[in-house]
């Protein structure tokens, strides 16, 4: 395929006037592309325009201004076509509460009927780790369980882009490894995902590239590794000298402490190396102490 | 190859009836509440209209005509609402489904429920209050089409509607009145024609009068035609009024529908 983007956007632009406030620019001039087979995870603290942004792109929102291609189509303009551009894309929602009485298997077998090459409703089940649950009615499903449910339907029409909004709220730590394994699944299989979290440990487990969005407006697009400049950061060393805590910022950590080792004659006591977290970059970049 | 619009539309239909039946109070009240009206008009007004017309018999058509009105435009304008409300819609705005197979899948689950309730309806009157059934195929042949064309009708006259409340939460306030209001005007409970000549006009615009009388056509003698408004069924009329709204619905749904409430 000539274009290789499944995603580009430039110039994004979306005001919201309400009486209280005026108007104010929920999105306030995004770009960005994202390529084809990639996890792509859009950051930012609640209210910093990621779900107005992505609704955009699912063609759930009007905008305001700016270019957006999604799958080489506008979602604003799909005009008598636009079953065949959802046929092709698969969205999780935030949150939802429908369809409470129906079992699982008979939610996903459903959903499967709307699309022209959906996957295997039994294989979803399996990989959305609901096998146990297939029977159950929807209302009996735990926080968690109802999630993996939101994917399995977002999944199942084998979408080439998975659009997910704050997937894990509410898992317990096993089934959020759970979910990071079957989404990077699906990104081995080909598919793109574009991803909004809070979670920080979410985007650098799954992300290849993060966006950090502050006041509807990008502050940086990189990979985990080297956001805010984390991988060339000076690293903190500390240790205790004299009963005093002493500290030094080095960009050469190991020649400190082979220095302070010699100094002191062997061990060095009370001694760290640290490197900036992920959050203290993102913190920094979102305007935190 | 996209899966086909009415196909879908009939899957959704089978599916919006399992979800329906597994609603236990809903079906209760859905069967019931024709059968607890007819057992309370019954028990209040005895004796006969006309020879061999029971009011429990002219009441019967009305309860059917509004069974209609009632599961069809009434349940839709707030069910839809509360959907919206829940996400139903925006997850199924976010899939391939075409807006018409939905409404398809309503308008299926308004006649089967229907069936069913005209079926429990007919069934108690007979045993109970003496109700005597359509005597010719004519006459089934007719009530056949009335109660496919009132669902029809009814169901995307409620999509339509469902445009208007803001939230599921209001939704019934907004919605029940007009129904009960239509119902007073329509000669559901009362006499059509003992009613203020000014309200036969106001109802005759909309689409329970005709249904009423049409169902009156059913189940009152032959004779009873010349005690109408028009001294006639006015069946053509009747046709033709409730295919007239089932068109005006259906552009008026397909303009306002809404997915999400924004």
């Amino acid at each position: 395929m000539a274009n290789e983007l499944a995603i580009s956007v430039s110039g994004l632009k979306k005001t919201y006037t309400s009486k209280a406030n005026g108007s104010k620019d929920a999105v306030a001039g995004i770009d960005l592309d994202v390529s084809r087979g990639e996890i792509f995870a859009i950051l930012g603290p609640n209210g910093a325009g990621k779900t107005t942004t992505v609704e955009i792109l699912e063609g759930y929102r009007d905008r305001d201004g700016g270019e957006v291609k999604v799958l080489g189509q506008d979602p604003a303009k799909l005009g008598r076509d636009s079953w065949a551009w959802r046929n092709r894309i698969g969205i999780v929602l935030q949150s939802t509460n429908d369809a409470q009485d129906l079992s699982v298997s008979e939610t996903i077998k459903h959903f499967a009927n709307y699309y022209s090459n959906p996957r295997d409703p039994e294989s979803v089940i399996r990989d959305v780790g609901l096998d146990e649950k297939k029977n159950a009615r929807i209302d009996t499903l735990s926080g968690g369980q109802r999630r993996r449910l939101d994917v399995a339907l977002g999944i199942i029409g084998n979408p080439e882009i998975l659009f997910l909004d704050e997937p894990t709220t509410g898992f317990d730590p096993e089934a959020r490894r759970a979910f990071w394994e079957l989404i990077r699944n699906l990104r081995d299989e080909g598919t793109t995902i574009l991803l909004t979290t809070h979670y920080l440990d979410e985007a650098e487990a799954l992300a290849d590239r993060v966006a950090v969005i502050v006041d509807g407006k990008i502050v940086e697009v990189s990979t985990p590794e080297n956001l805010g400049g984390r991988n060339t950061a000076k690293a903190r060393i500390s240790w205790l000298e004299n009963g005093q805590r002493q500290e030094i910022e080095s960009d050469f950590p190991a020649a400190e402490v082979t220095k302070l080792i010699s100094k002191f004659g062997g061990e060095v006591p009370e001694l760290t190396v640290i490197r900036p977290s992920l959050e203290d970059i993102y913190l920094k970049m979102i305007g935190q102490p | 190859m996209r899966p086909g619009i009415i196909k879908v539309g009939f899957l959704r239909g089978g599916l919006e009836i399992k979800q329906f039946m597994r609603q236990r109070e809903s079906v209760v009240f859905t069967l019931l509440f024709p059968i607890m009206l007819l057992f309370i008009f019954g028990s209040v007004f005895k004796g006969d209209l006309a020879p061999g017309v029971t009011f429990s018999q002219y009441f019967v058509a009305g309860m059917i005509a509004s069974g209609l009105v009632n599961t069809g435009f009434q349940q839709l304008a707030i069910m839809i609402p509360i959907e919206r409300d829940f996400g139903t819609l925006k997850r199924l705005r976010g899939t391939p489904v075409s807006p018409i197979s939905y409404f398809i899948g309503k308008a299926i689950l308004v006649f089967v429920a229907m069936v069913v309730q005209v079926g429990a309806l007919m069934g108690f009157g007979a045993a109970l209050f003496g109700l005597d059934l359509p005597n010719t195929t004519e006459r089934w042949l007719r009530f056949g089409w009335l109660i496919l064309l009132g669902s029809i009708c009814a169901t995307i006259l409620g999509i339509a509607f469902s445009a208007v409340p803001k939230n599921g939460r209001g939704a019934s306030a907004v919605v029940s009145p007009i129904v009960i209001i239509l119902q007073f005007f329509s000669g559901v409970f009362f006499v059509f024609t003992t009613l203020p000549q000014w309200m036969q006009q106001f109802a005759a615009l909309f689409p329970l009068k005709w249904l009423t009388q049409g169902m009156r056509s059913v189940f009152l003698p032959e004779s009873f035609a010349a005690e109408e408004v028009a001294k006639s069924w006015e069946i053509p009329q009747i046709a033709i009024v409730l295919l007239i709204w089932t068109v005006v619905g259906t552009v008026l749904a397909l303009k306002t529908f809404r997915w999400s409430d924004k």
